[in-house]
């Protein structure tokens, strides 16, 4: 009886320690993602108008919504564009900063040094060598006898542009974390396979690489996370544009909410937004999870 | 190491908060100002500046003026405060957002705080073509401040390089085409014959094409836009060929924020650019240049712009008397003649062009007066129901046009589907 | 076979002194990734006219700052930010402290899945349901106030399960040691817990503190005044393209944002590097 009591006690303690967060999950995590899916039911009241139930008559437009489909798209291709490049020059860099190289500490801080700048100050530098006829980039090209690229104004290059920056700002965050993971593969490793004169290629990709799978498993995710959650410097270098060709998901729901003043559209793209975090949520709690062990 | 910062930053912190509560009269009426910036120079300051000889005239009240951003920006602060029930009392919005505050039930009309009949005289003292957009149903929602047209600039000495005549700006389409191929080939390539801003404010630019084809872009009522129209898709088409067949404008959209940039550093021999840029253009070029009046096609034309004054609904009575007192002041010929010089903005009334300062410039200056002049052949700027969606769905058709994604024709056919759409959507939640 | 062994190893020692392929695409790789900030630094502190003009004798001018400090109330940009970040970065300590505590300690039913859905947030962030999060904070009153910022950011996930996995690793036995002493379940959190935590905290606080210092999205949303605004957003406002303001006095606006998180990165190299380390690693 008595254990039971002191049992009871420290459950009531455990769930009063909880409740400070639990109640601010509750109002900025649950109830706005409820809330998000209720209001992609409703219309948007104009002029003081209470909102209006539909349905699912907001979807039927999200499908028949062709600048959706764009920003979905280039959401995809934006994914893809930074995604493999960024998660390729983090472990290259990791490489370098690994081995025996001159000037290490300051290559290492040079490589780091993008990630703790603010988007937004990264996209004001950038800016400056994307701007047609007096950015950087044109002037470096016209130097040389070529003529400019209109690198934010021209459609098909655009979201290259926007990837470019954006691959410059994560690499070096990912690279740490392959870095930490260079450091704790057993120098025995190395040592065995010179003795057997394995060449460093064939070591890389037979010892190195399949060594640092959780790793890259668990970059990929921050990645895939990142490419939905990061729209900062669209508000800098394009705002979605030309004709929406730099245009993504959540800078989609931004406009509609904040621009359009259709706060129920908006939660309509925010709902395909938390579908997509919940498959990569799951990925990461079946997959990833399962072969880390950290518990 | 933030905690060693800690001391110098309070610091500056409270040397900003001293300078900024300077104006304390005994419980003055406290007025509340978002205000947006879309052109060059140090404009905050020319702000921060009237506000403060405002509260030296009038101690009894306080303005403490934001700056929020370019219009669009502010127009979403000013909403976002009023929607958290931290209203401002008076804002400068842009003069378009009349249909968007209406529809948000946003802001009261001027007539129906008019009380003498010399303020009723006030409101009639502004160029009509300035007041266009701010009217609807016969009241007056929005008062003009920073207002503008679209003007030529352009840059005598390339002109004169290229064997045209400095003096002569283009004064139809055709040769408006001519002379910037002209140019582009004298200057071997190095130089573009005439750039107009193809992000920011796409519609307007198409308004003014449009309208030089003698189209219209919208109804009165804001409730039906015309897109798709013969002459709108030749207005669009017009624009397309200036980088397509003359090969005077750079492929892809032209950054309205870098343009005068551009213009500057003589990347172009001729701009399409507010006339609230021309002080900062003058300040800063370092070649002669001119100012014209856009060419036409079947007639003159350009949209008017820029920003109205407006006050909002939730407000006291006495707020909305001190916000009258402030519009007033800061829309006085002599102000709006101050204002005028300082950005290149239009003095909003003929009074203002009558002042004495303002008459001097203008002799001086003859740019100064181009917009005035040109705003006989004004139209109001495109201004809808659901604005927003409306002009994003028409910006992206000219930048689709631009940049050879699509036919003029099929750009505008989808934008006006887009329009239409969006206006269906907002009479079905009415 | 010993013959080849020295050959071998000579001829390794011989190739670390030449520069290799690997080396120099090392440091060109470092140029490249460090250049724009240069470049920054380069239009920052010399006149607009050389922006994209190289020139080694261009006159340094500290005017560009004077005219960005000038042109927007940075001073308050930076206390906001501060108080921002400082604020956030405390409310997180005391709230992921004890949620740490109670998963880590605390017989609680379904505690696994309570567990589980805290660690949903590290999906479900705050910047995703700006839309309902605006109408929340906005019915609280919260916006345009700095708490309204960082309220969202309070329980953060992230953090609980940091502390989680440190409470986790401490030794029961020194728990009981205190008991028996007499301390109770608080002042064992505090005399013995959150001591041995200490490296957990530094690293959690770091990257908080880069967090917020940098965040945009959330701050453009629910702040609207100077009072409110930290430094991302007067910078996004201040250098929005559209506004024209002058390249140079941009990159020095620029710099003023970054200036106080990038030196103490340049100082404190290591603690950052290992605190995104060990935050990262979860």
């Amino acid at each position: 009886m008595l254990i039971h009591n002191a049992d009871r006690r420290m459950q009531i303690y455990g769930a009063l320690l909880l409740l400070p967060a639990a109640v601010l999950l509750g109002t900025f995590a649950y109830l706005p993602t409820v809330s998000t899916l209720v209001n992609s039911l409703f219309l948007p009241g104009f002029r003081g108008s209470p909102p209006e139930f539909v349905g699912l008559e907001n979807y039927a437009l999200l499908i028949e919504d062709r600048t959706f489909w764009r920003v979905a798209r280039n959401n995809l291709i934006y994914a893809l564009g930074t995604i493999p490049t960024s998660i390729a020059l983090a472990l290259g860099m990791a490489l370098f900063v690994n081995a025996r190289l001159p000037g290490r500490g300051f290559v290492r801080m040079a490589y780091f040094t993008p990630t703790i700048l603010p988007m937004i100050a990264a996209a004001n530098i950038w800016m400056f060598f994307y701007a047609p006829q007096i950015g950087l980039f044109n002037k470096i090209l016209g130097a040389l006898g070529l003529s400019g690229v209109n690198w934010l104004g021209d459609p098909s290059v655009a979201l290259g542009s926007v990837i470019v920056m954006t691959i410059w700002k994560e690499a070096g965050f990912f690279m740490i974390f392959y870095l930490a993971a260079l450091q704790s593969i057993p120098p025995e490793l190395k040592e065995a396979s010179d003795l057997e004169g394995t060449d460093r290629w064939s070591f890389f990709w037979r010892v190195t690489f399949p060594l640092l799978m959780p790793t890259t498993l668990f970059v990929l995710i921050n990645a895939l996370i990142n490419a939905v959650r990061v729209v900062d410097h669209l508000f800098i270098l394009t705002k979605g544009g030309p004709n929406n060709a730099t245009n993504l998901l959540l800078y989609y729901v931004y406009e509609n909410a904040f621009s359009f003043f259709d706060r129920t559209y908006a939660a309509t793209i925010t709902v395909v937004i938390l579908l997509v975090l919940a498959v990569v949520a799951t990925v990461k709690f079946t997959i990833l999870d399962r072969r880390t062990h950290y518990q | 190491m933030n905690t060693r910062l800690a001391p110098t930053l309070c610091g500056l912190a409270a040397a900003g908060l001293l300078s900024a509560g300077q104006a304390v009269a005994d419980d003055p009426v406290e007025l509340t100002m978002y205000y947006p910036i879309a052109v060059g120079g140090a404009l905050t300051d020319v702000i921060d500046g009237l506000v403060a000889d405002f509260q030296a005239d009038h101690p009894d009240i306080s303005v403490n003026a934001i700056y929020a951003g370019n219009y669009d920006d502010t127009r979403v602060r000013a909403m976002s405060a009023i929607e958290a029930g931290d209203a401002p009392q008076l804002s400068v919005l842009f003069s378009i957002d009349l249909f968007d505050l209406i529809e948000q039930d946003a802001i009261v009309a001027f007539d129906d705080l008019l009380e003498t009949d010399e303020e009723r005289e006030w409101l009639d003292s502004f160029y009509p073509g300035l007041m266009e957009n701010g009217q609807l149903d016969g009241q007056t929602y929005g008062i003009p401040f920073q207002r503008s047209t679209i003007v030529l600039y352009w840059n005598k000495e390339a002109f004169e390089a290229a064997g045209l005549d400095p003096e002569t700006p283009p004064e139809t389409w055709e040769e408006m085409a001519e002379m910037a191929a002209a140019v582009r080939e004298a200057s071997g390539g190095d130089q573009w014959g005439v750039m107009v801003p193809s992000t920011g404010y796409p519609y307007w630019m198409f308004q003014a094409f449009a309208f030089q084809n003698g189209h219209r872009l919208m109804s009165e009522d804001g409730t039906e836009v015309f897109f798709d129209d013969p002459a709108s898709i030749e207005a669009l088409e017009y624009w397309v060929s200036l980088t397509q067949e003359h090969e005077a404008m750079p492929d892809g959209t032209i950054e309205w924020g870098t343009l005068r940039q551009s213009f500057i550093e003589q990347a172009t021999a001729m701009m399409w650019h507010t006339t609230g840029n021309l002080t900062a253009v003058r300040n800063e070029a370092s070649f002669d240049f001119g100012v014209a009046m856009l060419p036409m096609n079947t007639q003159r034309g350009s949209p008017t712009g820029g920003g109205n004054f407006y006050i909002f609904n939730d407000t006291t009575e006495d707020e909305q008397r001190a916000a009258m007192t402030f519009i007033r002041w800061m829309t006085d010929p002599e102000r709006a003649a101050a204002w005028s010089i300082e950005t290149g903005y239009m003095g909003v009334s003929p009074a203002a062009y009558e002042t004495e300062v303002l008459r001097d410039y203008v002799e001086t200056f003859p740019p100064a007066a181009v917009a005035r002049d040109q705003l006989e052949h004004g139209t109001a700027e495109l201004s809808t129901y659901q604005g927003g969606r409306v002009r994003r769905a028409l910006d992206n058709a000219i930048q689709a046009a631009l940049t050879g994604q699509m036919s003029p024709e099929e750009a505008l056919n989808q934008a006006q589907a887009e329009a239409e759409a969006a206006l269906r959507r907002y009479a079905r939640s009415r | 076979m010993r013959q080849s062994s020295l050959t071998s190893s000579a001829r390794r020692r011989f190739a670390l002194r030449l520069p290799s392929l690997e080396t120099t695409a090392a440091w060109l790789l470092a140029l490249i990734w460090i250049f724009p900030l240069l470049y920054a630094f380069w239009a920052a502190f010399h006149p607009a006219a050389y922006m994209v003009r190289f020139d080694l004798f261009a006159p340094v001018t500290l005017e560009n700052f004077a005219n960005a400090w000038a042109q927007a109330p940075f001073a308050r940009y930076y206390l906001n930010t501060f108080l921002l970040v400082t604020g956030v970065v405390m409310a997180q300590f005391v709230v992921c402290t004890l949620a740490g505590f109670a998963f880590a300690r605390f017989p609680i039913p379904g505690k696994d899945i309570l567990f589980m859905l805290v660690l949903i947030q590290l999906f479900v962030f705050p910047e995703v349901l700006i839309v309902e999060n605006y109408r929340i904070a906005s019915s609280l009153g919260l916006v345009d106030t700095i708490t309204g910022i960082g309220l969202p950011y309070v329980a953060s996930a992230f953090g609980i399960f940091l502390l989680r996995q440190t409470f986790k690793t401490i030794p029961r036995e020194l728990e009981d040691a205190a008991r028996i002493e007499g301390c109770g379940w608080m002042a064992i959190l505090l005399k013995v817990y959150v001591p041995l935590a200490k490296p957990t905290y530094l690293a959690y606080g770091l990257v908080s503190i880069s967090h917020h210092w940098n965040n945009f999205l959330w701050p453009l949303v629910v702040t609207n005044s100077v009072e409110s605004r930290p430094l991302t957003v007067g910078l996004g406002i201040f250098s929005a393209p559209e506004t024209g303001v002058n390249w140079a006095t941009v990159s020095a606006a620029t710099l003023l944002s970054v200036a106080p998180l990038l030196v103490a990165f340049l100082l404190f190299q290591r603690q950052f590097v290992q605190s995104f380390l060990r935050a990262g690693i979860r």
